[in-house]
């Protein structure tokens, strides 16, 4: 590939569909010079094709968001559109008793994650890459819950957190009138309890990610360092660790955006009420919820569109210019 | 227990690998601990339960709830939806994304990167930044006698298409790392007696991909499966939902029972737990292969 010489830039994502699929006289390798004309049209409609759909409703209604979050609109009828500037995101940042708060727990919902379901899912791998027995059985305790929903894991976790008849609660007999611990309820405790739950998530999903990664660690790399005299945490700390650098990056930008996401869990819990605001969530309570301000709505969008390129955009650059050389 | 036991009989004791053994195993109780309370809660009858109390010795454990469940909410009705969208969602989105992929991974074109680029990002986006313009769009299109609502909006095939461009991204960049590791030669001397690009594709270069698509089958399989967020805002019919979402409403019909909602919930999950110990390996193999990259 070192023929590749196009430097290809993410923001020219938007690039229109026709143009990718067009044959261009260049580098040599590859079978483009055995193409005939109906080949061409064949290539032409295999990548235009997905491209055109990905594009109309991924990209356009992206780049939609934006132009919307500029304007006001109740949504009936085109005409009644109107340029309001900057308007939206002054109220957004200025007056929405909600937008702060959700801001704030985005970014409680990321370190929560980050610093304990990761490492957790880390330490778990570790242990279990110890070609132990039963390693399988174990790995499926950790990981059954990523593969249930997160509605229905919101569902198992609300039984939890109950106040009158969860498990919780009745463990630590706080489940009699007077005593109750409102898990859901307490602004101040809700979004601890789904964080849990979340976490609990996390966990098993990085554990699956860092036991793939720790299987292309090379073997000779340990046995050397066992050989110096290393003992365990020596030679994870200094020789297995900075070999998992590929996959700590995933793990980051994966956590990321399973942050800015998060959706699903709090929708369950309590949509979102006294607590557990997140962006998304506001996002959402704009279309189903009665008031349709499209405008306002597409500015909190916005807001999320940027967060979300910020980690996009430098990830993908560094895994596609990785991708050229390879 | 027996872990501990076998671990003895191999090897000579070594305090370590028990003790290893002890914290997976109470760890992994501790994990599975809310799906057994939400079965264990299931099992019984809501009127033993509320007299009782939950943490409380069962007297007769029966699947009374888990039909009643089935029965009352029509789930049935419910899992034939979502499977009217998850299999062509599925299907459509491995043709797709293996036809991009394909064009990308075996030809040389100026715009491959840029073009496999808007598809990888396209997926990492959150859905909410999309979702206001596209739930307008949907209202916009007019589908008379294509879909039941007449429009895209509330539709099986409005949720088939956005399932399909959204998860491409995801395959395309998955296939097209597959197909790259393929040798060139291979389709070059088909090339050169005369096959036509769609013959190398579907007769030569996707048999091989099997592996990587059975990967990619499951994992979209449970991705679609799963999904929440698209079905509450582009559906508004309750009879049009898919089960995850429809779970949601019955649970608001049925919250002063909670041990009905449990076997409810459970009965949701069956369908992706079976997928997933029946194609285990592929599951995870799938989620493993976006992520050994980058």
């Amino acid at each position: 590939m070192s023929s590749e010489t196009t430097t290809t830039i993410p923001q020219a994502a938007a690039e229109p569909p026709s143009g990718p699929a067009t044959p261009k006289k260049r580098a040599p390798q590859g079978h483009r010079r055995l193409l005939t004309r109906r080949d061409r049209i064949t290539l032409g409609l295999m990548a235009g094709v997905p491209t055109v759909l990905h594009v109309a409703l991924v990209w356009v209604t992206a780049l939609a968001s934006i132009a919307l979050a500029f304007t006001s609109w109740d949504g009936i009828g085109f005409g009644s559109i109107t340029w309001v500037g900057l308007d939206n995101f002054k109220q957004l940042f200025s007056d929405n008793p909600q937008f702060w708060p959700a801001v704030q727990h985005n970014v409680i919902w990321f370190v929560v994650l980050i610093l304990i379901p990761t490492p957790f899912g880390l330490f778990l791998a570790v242990q279990l890459d110890k070609r132990i027995r039963f390693s399988r059985v174990y790995q499926t305790a950790f990981f059954l819950p990523v593969v249930v929903s997160l509605a229905v894991t919101g569902f198992v976790w609300q039984l939890v957190y109950n106040p009158d008849t969860g498990l919780i609660n009745s463990l630590v007999g706080a489940n009699e009138p007077g005593h109750y611990i409102d898990w859901i309820g307490d602004p101040d405790l809700n979004l601890w309890a789904v964080l849990v739950a979340a976490s609990w998530r996390h966990a098993g999903y990085m554990m699956i990610l860092y036991l793939a990664g720790l299987k292309s660690v090379d073997p000779a790399l340990r046995e050397a360092s066992a050989l110096d005299g290393a003992n365990e945490w020596q030679t994870f700390r200094n020789v297995v660790f900075p070999t998992l650098r590929p996959t700590n990056t995933v793990v980051l930008v994966v956590t990321i955006i399973e942050a800015l996401r998060a959706f699903d869990l709090v929708f369950v819990f309590n949509k979102g009420a006294q607590g557990t605001e997140l962006l998304s969530i506001l996002v959402t309570n704009n279309i189903i919820g009665e008031s349709s301000r499209i405008g306002y709505g597409s500015a909190i969008a916005v807001v999320l569109l940027v967060i979300s390129l910020a980690v996009i955009v430098p990830y993908l650059i560094a895994t596609f210019r990785k991708e050229r050389r390879a | 227990m027996s872990a501990t036991l076998a671990a003895k009989q191999r090897t000579p004791v070594r305090p370590a690998r028990v003790l290893l053994h002890t914290f997976l195993v109470v760890t992994s109780l501790a994990w599975l601990a809310p799906l057994l309370w939400a079965a264990f809660s299931a099992l019984r009858p809501y009127s033993e339960t509320s007299e009782k109390g939950y943490v409380s010795w069962p007297d007769k454990l029966s699947l009374d709830n888990f039909t009643h469940a089935f029965e009352q909410s029509d789930m049935l009705h419910y899992f034939g939806n979502t499977l009217l969208i998850a299999v062509p969602a599925v299907l459509v989105t491995l043709l797709l994304s293996s036809m991009v992929a394909f064009c990308v991974s075996r030809f040389d074109f100026r715009l491959n990167l840029a073009l496999l680029l808007v598809f990888t990002a396209g997926n990492l986006l959150p859905q909410q930044v999309i979702i206001t313009p596209l739930y307008r769009l949907y209202l916009l299109v007019d589908l008379p006698g294509i879909t039941v609502s007449g429009k895209l909006y509330d539709s099986a095939l409005g949720l088939v298409l956005i399932h399909v461009a959204f998860q491409s991204g995801f395959c395309a960049f998955v296939l097209a790392n597959y197909m790259r590791s393929l040798p060139h030669e291979l389709t070059e001397a088909a090339l050169v007696d005369g096959a036509s690009v769609w013959r190398l594709y579907w007769q030569i270069v996707l048999p091989l991909c099997k592996p990587a698509m059975a990967a990619l089958a499951t994992l979209l399989s449970i991705w679609i499966y799963n999904d929440f967020f698209w079905a509450i805002v582009l559906i508004s019919t309750g009879d049009n939902m898919p089960i995850t979402s429809a779970l949601n409403n019955l649970s608001g019909q049925y919250f002063t029972d909670p041990n009905l909602v449990a076997a409810g919930a459970l009965l949701t999950a069956i369908p992706t737990l079976i997928v997933y110990f029946a194609l285990q390996r592929q599951f995870v193999s799938g989620l493993t292969l976006g992520a050994n990259k980058g």
